[in-house]
């Protein structure tokens, strides 16, 4: 029997290999070929093209931008086997996935999980389409790695909630339509006071002011609800169970910060080579700065076994239908290593790698430079490095709570 | 831990059961009491060889199971755990270099001899305290072979040599014109400077120009394995251990100073072991071995140099004494450390592999 499946399944998988082929061949404008997904990411908006507003389009209808979602909320209903190649022959085509942000990565995987029939229906079919923002309402003034102690108040209203408080670092804040927040319900308990909503960021009372960050960019906001009415149907999840739920949600903000093909693909080109662009050569056209090559190459294989390991989390899960303990190393190794390779890139520039505007820098170095800086986020934000450290330490090596 | 097939997990749980009961440290303590300069238990090596560990890598044709390095990398990662004292990585190495240089007839001469046990043999290559294949002075003229080789690893229970010279790799038996000084280093193993005077040398005339490259590639693998047995093993203790320990009427678990130190040490040994096993397995795999065995084994050096000092440092002032065994770890890891690359040696080579 085995042996009969086996054709079958090939048979299946590349008859859809050909179909994503000729939707390709179809849908995707050649002028979007190897541009990146600027409007997917949560940095900032573009102003998108007319080709750009139709490859979004075609990609949502067929929910091909998150192929693993079931088909009755937009999603693609494939296996992981398909969307494996729907990513192969994407790239293949130097085609990007225009469907993403927090609604993909985050927020929709979360909703799936714990919201009601009736918000499934209403919220993940225009995430697949791309056409719906999110943004998440998380940390505030006084709640950054001890989250749990955040204020801001939801009071029951008999059908609908008022919240007034105030959030900060809200990615892309400024840009989204929607915001997932955690809100207090009850004073009286820490964790279980918690509640976790959606809040429409054009209700009357939301406002919304960009931080400007040291790499110059906004991509950070401060926002404040005063008095905003959010309806009893955006309370996903019951009243208390915010906690629970808002945690889930960020296992996968830190699969998605530490995500080793993301890094991989930032990376790009070798240290080696950039120095030796940079810097002088010996006779064996080796870098003639030793000190710095030996940085170099000591950064390098780190970097190689941080890839190695990423790999290995995946394989491993896989096979122990799990999540692998070292899944947890992986966001502090992964964002330490990029800071790294940031400080290391100025120091083969030179005072070339620290410009801050100017035509006689290059846009690789300009942007290095703002990745340099913005890269500080990356070990603070989703979950700081101590904050790591302690849950590799108690939930990991079982080392006990201070007593 | 790579996910494995069910051969390799059976072999790997042999090891490790046997490796525990059978050679725990204990019976590494025994071997430095008795002062013998092979520096291990001869019976213990012959059923080790019994239970098929010695012909992990030999083709079936020539007595052995042909497994491949991953799986000599699972044997090898368990006797590291227990510091079990054996010439099981040098013989190892050895065979490849005649797997791969060998003819056919050095092959069926050599190979089900050292799968079965019955012959010990081990790789000469260096000449002084450092690793550096490029300044050999040994030299083969009329099949004899003349030269000084440092601090040889199992030297003294070897009977064959595998023994690098200034035209390539060559054959010689211990006896006439092959004479070992003892150098004895903090593992309390074997290892000699030997020297050989006109000894009867048989050339390996296969394995190409790059022969000697491959050949210390596969120690590299082989050698960062018994590391990551080690580093595993240390690290594991040490977990123990600040759980057991109280002080200010406390575990030393509970101190967030040492939680965080722990977990950085996670991370590295994670690190570690994803190259190591990444080595192993691209020298089964036949691709990309010079640059995933210069990383495993500076990975290797990397970690476990870094986890053998905090095992003694967490260990407190008992990691000092000779009762406890954390210490023979880290005897054991700077001489390893040193073997086929130490650190700044591997990033010179992973730089030059990158052409910068």
């Amino acid at each position: 029997m085995a042996t009969q499946l086996e054709p079958d399944a090939h048979a299946d998988e590349d008859a859809f290999r050909t179909e994503v082929q000729q939707f390709l061949a179809e849908h995707f404008p050649a002028e979007l070929k190897n541009k990146g997904n600027a409007l997917a990411g949560v940095d900032g908006p573009t102003d998108e093209t007319p080709a750009m507003t139709a490859w979004r389009k075609a990609v949502g209808e067929r929910g091909w931008g998150t192929p693993t979602w079931p088909k009755e909320y937009g999603g693609g209903g494939l296996t992981k086997a398909q969307a494996k190649i729907i990513d192969q022959e994407f790239a293949k085509a130097g085609a990007y996935n225009p469907i993403g942000g927090m609604g993909v990565m985050m927020f929709g995987p979360t909703l799936l999980e714990y919201g009601s029939e009736e918000q499934k229906r209403e919220h993940i079919p225009p995430i697949c389409r791309g056409e719906i923002r999110w943004c998440q309402g998380y940390s505030e003034p006084n709640a950054g790695s001890d989250l749990a102690n955040l204020q801001t108040f939801a009071e029951d209203k008999g059908d609908h909630y008022v919240v007034n408080g105030q959030k900060t670092w809200t990615s892309g804040g400024q840009w989204a339509d929607k915001c997932f927040a955690i809100v207090r319900t009850d004073k009286s308990d820490k964790h279980r006071g918690i509640s976790f909503m959606l809040i429409d960021m054009d209700a009357p009372g939301v406002e919304v002011r960009p931080i400007t960050m040291i790499s110059g960019t906004s991509p950070f906001c401060e926002t404040f609800f005063d008095n905003v009415k959010v309806p009893k149907k955006n309370l996903v999840g019951e009243e208390g169970q915010g906690w629970t739920i808002g945690k889930r949600l960020l296992q996968h903000e830190r699969t998605n910060i530490s995500g080793g093909g993301r890094l991989a693909s930032m990376m790009g080109q070798s240290l080696g080579d950039i120095a030796k662009n940079y810097g002088e050569t010996d006779a064996d056209g080796e870098l003639a700065d030793k000190v710095l090559r030996d940085k170099i190459a000591d950064f390098e294989i780190r970097w190689n076994s941080f890839l190695l390991t990423a790999r290995r989390a995946v394989e491993e899960s896989k096979a122990q239908g799990g999540v692998s303990e070292i899944s947890s190393v992986l966001k502090k190794v992964g964002t330490k290593l990029s800071q790294e390779r940031s400080e290391l890139l100025i120091e083969i520039r030179g005072l070339q790698g620290l410009g801050w505007e100017g035509e006689e820098f290059t846009d690789g170095e300009l942007e290095a430079v703002r990745g340099w800086l913005f890269g500080k986020a990356t070990t603070i934000y989703g979950g700081s490095t101590e904050i790591q450290n302690n849950i590799i330490a108690k939930r990991v090596l079982g080392m006990l709570d201070h007593q | 831990m790579a996910v494995l097939n069910e051969e390799q997990e059976m072999l790997r749980d042999m090891a490790r059961d046997w490796a525990t009961n059978e050679s725990p440290v204990t019976e590494f303590r025994k071997v430095r009491a008795s002062g013998e300069p092979h520096a291990y238990d001869k019976d213990a090596y012959a059923t080790m060889a019994e239970m098929g560990w010695a012909g992990v890598i030999i083709p079936e044709d020539h007595g052995g199971s042909d497994f491949g390095f991953m799986s000599a990398g699972l044997v090898v990662e368990e006797l590291g755990k227990t510091l079990t004292a054996s010439p099981l990585v040098a013989t190892t190495i050895a065979a490849s270099a005649i797997v791969l240089g060998g003819s056919e007839e050095q092959k069926a001469k050599w190979l089900p001899k050292l799968a079965s046990g019955e012959t010990v043999a081990t790789l000469a290559v260096d000449e002084g305290a450092h690793h550096d294949p490029s300044t050999i002075e040994t030299s083969v003229s009329g099949g004899k072979l003349t030269g000084k080789k440092a601090f040889v690893h199992e030297a003294h229970g070897a009977d064959l040599f595998v023994v690098a010279a200034k035209d390539g790799l060559y054959l010689v038996e211990k006896g006439d014109g092959v004479s070992l000084a003892t150098r004895k280093l903090t593992d309390q193993r074997s290892h000699a400077d030997v020297n050989f005077d006109g000894a009867a040398a048989d050339k390996l005339e296969s394995g190409g120009d790059s022969l000697l490259d491959d050949v210390l590639d596969r120690a590299r693998v082989l050698t960062a394995a018994e590391m990551l047995g080690m580093a595993q093993q240390v690290f594991d203790t040490t977990l123990d251990y600040l759980k057991q320990r109280v002080q200010f009427n406390q575990v030393l678990a509970t101190f967030q100073a040492l939680q965080h130190r722990m977990a950085d040490l996670f991370a590295d040994l994670a690190q570690m072991r994803s190259a190591v096993e990444a080595g192993l397995q691209a020298v089964d795999g036949g691709f990309g071995v010079a640059r995933a065995a210069t990383i495993a084994k500076a990975e290797a050096n990397r970690v476990l140099h870094t986890i053998s000092n905090q095992g003694i440092q967490l260990h407190g002032g008992i990691g000092m004494t000779d009762e406890y065994d954390v210490g023979f770890y880290l005897k054991r890891a700077r001489v390893l450390e040193a073997a086929w690359g130490s650190s700044s040696y591997l990033k010179d080579r992973f730089a030059k592999l990158g052409s910068y």
